[in-house]
């Protein structure tokens, strides 16, 4: 990540600020070649954003006056590491009337806390957990 | 008795004509705002309102805080602005509502202000708009300068070749996003491939999306073959929110799921949604709308797709509903989302309602005009038909050369189109064979690529499909594998076009709001902001782009109305021959009818617009004016090509003092010389519907006329035909030929024809 924060002078990144610009395993936008991709050198992996990528990105969109589209941004980078699994169990659990009570939802909450770091995350399941309970969503649906 | 049979009629038969029209198959719902059934006015319908203690808000629309549904919880949350609600919930709505209209007001201004509302006060605001003042508040408001579209691909069998060259000819229509959904849930990795590679023939940086199932979405995304969704929909009501399936948090979390792979993400909302799902809690379709607009920039989505949507029929049949889902598309661009506006579900079987819809959309611009033109045949269309379909496809091109509005279409050449599609079936036969999905055959692709719909296709049936799609989706195939598979077989600019694409995710750069992507680059709210502040500025064609509009196909120029007229020469030749005989003088016989011709009559043009040959019509005449009794002189005349200076300056010359006058294009009249110019004996100015049974008859009145007696007027029939939009082009290109070759004060001349066949 660079020192200063970015700004909408810095968009898009692609191509006003390639260097900061990285795949998954480092590889720069130049090396993401067909020649790359045809010898191997480049597999799905490396067309993956980057939690940095989504927190540049979140940047970009506060100078541009989108605080909750910066906060989507935010909530994805720490998303991007999760694997995809465990982002559909919890959007299952998020769902009404999955989770029996709020204790589930809890759980969820404390592994993205505690497993993946994910602290962002795990206030807004807990958020949700509190809400849910407020209005009544732990019912059987189905 | 008399009495009895007049009132015997029961209808003014006008009503049962109206019946037969289209627009009588359109429901029309009357207003009923207890259950759900307004526009702007719900019975329930909060005032505005906002309280806020130490910057958490207490009370918000008439609901104390205690009392919040999910609903706003969130939006309280979220959207709400401490800051600037001051200011704007204070503001009188009529005020607020000018300002949108004024273009000395900054859009940043607005919507700083937008954020500080509830959507009881948003909502208030521009339902002060009228339908004109909407639609420019939305040219000022919306986010990206740059008008764009989005375009369904799909077909009625999940045909992936069908999909392959609809997609590419889609991108070569100009769409900046295509939509692809399935008639059966389990092709969608093969719809997801087989579009994903029909994009990439022409041109890189056509967004895609697959609308699936949500797990499968994300699946299908992280496999490189989709790059953006919309399918994340919200509701204004707790209760159809929860039968949605959803929570404003489980949406939330699925727009950052999206985002974090890389894939751009808008919302979807639309009005009536709730009244469908049975829970509007008898609110306003724009109250409900505001909800969830404040609810999507609350989750953080870049933008949205609405305007209706499936709920554009029901919100067309109630009084002011079109003018709700303009409302609506309003507050989501005034609240700086991206706007997809609508304009998708078919919201009326009247192609003038269709029409009308809209242009509003079309003169102000959007980041998609369309949230969904239907590309392809109606029944091809596994959304549903679309307000515009591939049927309208070029009236929607038309519309836009006619207002010099950008709708962000251009027209496609018909031998490129074909090349495309050809080129996009083999790229997809390619993909499946070198990764042994399938092995289409010559006669499916030919089939493919030269049908308007499936019903004209030899190619893949659903259960086909589902075989593929599974392979595709069980072996883990993504969009490398798909790169590498068009390398390898030759198709090294698809290659390098998917790529392009893929490498989009790795930046993010196409996440932010209104993105897209235009010759290779991405564009969006920020790099290409709308900087709209009155004529001159914001969005205004470029000279090539303004060419690009108008360039539609089979456009008349004189060359091609002299090459078209020139095809008639040689036969007319083998027809008739003229003999000028030199200067024409006043005749002395009364039974003397004149024939006046046009100076290009005969010389340049060769048939009348209803494709009569001049010689035949002008046989006919003779024949007329012969069986009446009187005697044909034909004369030339130059110095005009009027019908009724040629017919009365024939009348002067006429031993009858009755003359007839006519154009090379069929337009004739019957003269007399005591006349004004224009107050002539009878006038047949269709020629496009005039036949040459009309001519005979023509010279049969003249000849009457000018024994002194009073025929029966010709009349020629007319169905209604818009003659002037069928021919006027022609017209006055033909015509500036004959004015061409006309000269001040020329010599009336005499002139002898020969008809080498008979006249009949």
């Amino acid at each position: 990540m660079s020192e200063s924060k970015l700004g909408i002078a810095d968009y898009p990144l692609a191509e006003r600020r390639p260097e900061l610009v990285r795949g998954r395993r480092g590889k720069g936008l130049a090396d993401l070649t067909l020649d790359e991709v045809l010898s191997g050198e480049v597999e799905m992996e490396d067309l993956r954003i980057t939690p940095d990528a989504l927190l540049q990105q979140a940047e970009i969109a506060r100078d541009a006056n989108r605080a909750t589209l910066a906060g989507n941004f935010e909530r994805a980078s720490e998303m991007a590491d999760l694997p995809q699994e465990f982002i559909m169990e919890v959007y299952e659990l998020l769902r009404p009337g999955r989770a029996p009570d709020k204790t589930a939802l809890e759980a969820a909450a404390a592994r993205l806390r505690d497993d993946y770091g994910a602290e962002r995350l795990a206030q807004f399941v807990e958020e949700a957990a509190e809400v849910y309970e407020r209005r009544g969503l732990f019912t059987f649906r189905f | 008795m008399a009495t009895d049979e007049y009132r015997g009629a029961n209808r003014w038969k006008r009503f049962s004509d109206w019946d037969e029209r289209a627009l009588r198959l359109d429901n029309f719902a009357v207003e009923d705002a207890e259950n759900g059934f307004a526009a702007f006015k719900g019975a329930n319908d909060p005032s505005p309102g906002l309280t806020v203690e130490n910057g958490r808000v207490t009370s918000m629309d008439g609901v104390a805080e205690a009392d919040f549904d999910m609903i706003d919880l969130f939006i309280a949350r979220y959207h709400i602005d401490p800051e600037a609600a001051k200011q704007a919930m204070a503001m009188p709505s009529e005020q607020a509502a000018r300002m949108l209209v004024d273009m000395n007001v900054p859009r940043a201004e607005m919507v700083r202000l937008a954020h500080g509302m509830t959507p009881a006060k948003l909502a208030e605001v521009v339902a002060h708009l009228n339908a004109m003042e909407i639609a420019f508040a939305y040219s000022k408001m919306r986010a990206r300068r740059t008008p764009g579209n989005q375009g369904h691909v799909t077909n009625a069998k999940d045909d992936p070749l069908q999909l392959a060259a609809d997609a590419a000819t889609a991108v070569a229509f100009g769409f900046d996003e295509i939509e692809t959904t399935m008639r059966v849930s389990r092709n969608a990795w093969s719809n997801a491939l087989a579009c994903c590679v029909g994009a990439a023939v022409g041109r890189a940086g056509t967004l895609f999306q697959c609308s699936s199932e949500e797990a499968e979405e994300l699946q299908i995304g992280m496999a490189g073959f989709t790059s953006y969704a919309e399918t994340v929909s919200v509701y204004g009501t707790e209760k159809a929110f929860i039968d949605g399936d959803d929570t404003p948090w489980s949406k939330a979390w699925l727009a950052a799921a999206y985002a974090s792979r890389g894939i751009k993400m808008r919302c979807t909302s639309g009005a009536a949604s709730e009244l469908l799902m049975g829970f509007h809690e008898a609110k306003s379709l724009l109250y409900l709308e505001a909800r969830c607009l404040c609810l999507q920039r609350a989750m953080g989505s870049q933008g949205t797709q609405n305007g209706g949507i499936d709920g554009a029929p029901l919100a067309a049949s109630m009084p002011g509903g079109v003018r709700e889902l303009m409302a609506e598309n309003l507050l989501a661009v005034w609240l700086d989302l991206e706007c997809a506006s609508g304009n998708d579900a078919r919201s009326s079987e009247s192609e003038i309602r269709i029409g009308a819809k809209i242009l509003p959309f079309l003169l102000a611009g959007s980041d998609f005009i369309c949230s969904g033109f239907g590309t392809i045949l109606k029944y091809d269309n596994s959304f549903n038909p679309s307000l515009f379909n591939g049927e309208e496809l070029e009236e929607f091109l038309v519309l836009q050369r006619d207002f010099e509005a950008d709708g962000g279409l251009t027209p496609g050449e018909e031998t490129r189109v074909l090349e495309l599609r050809r080129r996009a079936v083999d790229a997809l036969s390619a993909v499946f064979e070198e990764l042994g999905l399938a092995a289409p055959d010559a006669r499916m692709k030919a089939s493919v690529v030269a049908a308007s719909g499936s019903d004209e296709t030899e190619s893949y049936l659903p259960r086909d499909v589902a075989p593929i799609s599974e392979a595709i989706k069980e072996r883990g195939i993504s969009v490398v594998d798909v790169i590498r598979a068009l390398h390898k077989r030759g198709f090294v600019e698809e290659a390098e076009n998917l790529l392009f694409l893929v490498k989009l995710r790795v930046s993010g750069d196409y996440l932010q709001t209104s993105a897209i992507v235009r010759e290779g680059r991405v564009i969006g709210a920020i790099n290409d902001p709308n900087d709209y502040s009155g004529p001159g500025s914001g969005y205004r064609l470029s000279e090539e782009r303004r060419r690009e509009l108008c360039n539609i196909r089979d456009v008349l120029d004189r060359e091609e109305v002299l090459r078209g007229a020139a095809v008639h020469r040689t036969a007319e030749a083998a027809r008739i021959a003229y003999r000028d005989m030199g200067p024409a003088g006043k005749g002395g016989d009364a039974k003397e009818v004149v024939i006046g011709i046009s100076p290009a009559f005969g010389l340049q043009l060769y048939q009348t617009l209803a494709g009569h040959s001049l010689s035949r019509v002008l046989a006919k005449m003779i024949a007329g004016i012969e069986e009446a009794g009187a005697k044909a002189r034909i004369v030339r005349f130059r110095h005009t090509g009027d019908t009724s200076f040629l017919g009365l300056s024939a009348a002067h010359l006429a031993g009858s003092g009755v003359g007839i006058g006519i154009q090379a294009k069929g337009t004739a009249v019957i003269h007399q010389k005591d006349r004004l110019p224009h107050n002539n004996l009878e006038l047949f100015s269709n020629a496009p519907i005039t036949r040459l049974e009309h001519y005979r008859k023509l010279g049969a009145n003249a000849a009457t006329y000018a024994l002194g007696e009073m025929p029966d007027p010709v009349v020629v029939p007319t169905r209604g035909e818009a003659m002037g939009a069928r021919y006027h082009a022609r017209v006055a290109l033909i015509y500036a030929i004959e004015t061409g070759l006309t000269s001040e004060g020329a010599a009336p001349e005499d002139v002898t024809v020969e008809f080498k066949e008979s006249a009949t």
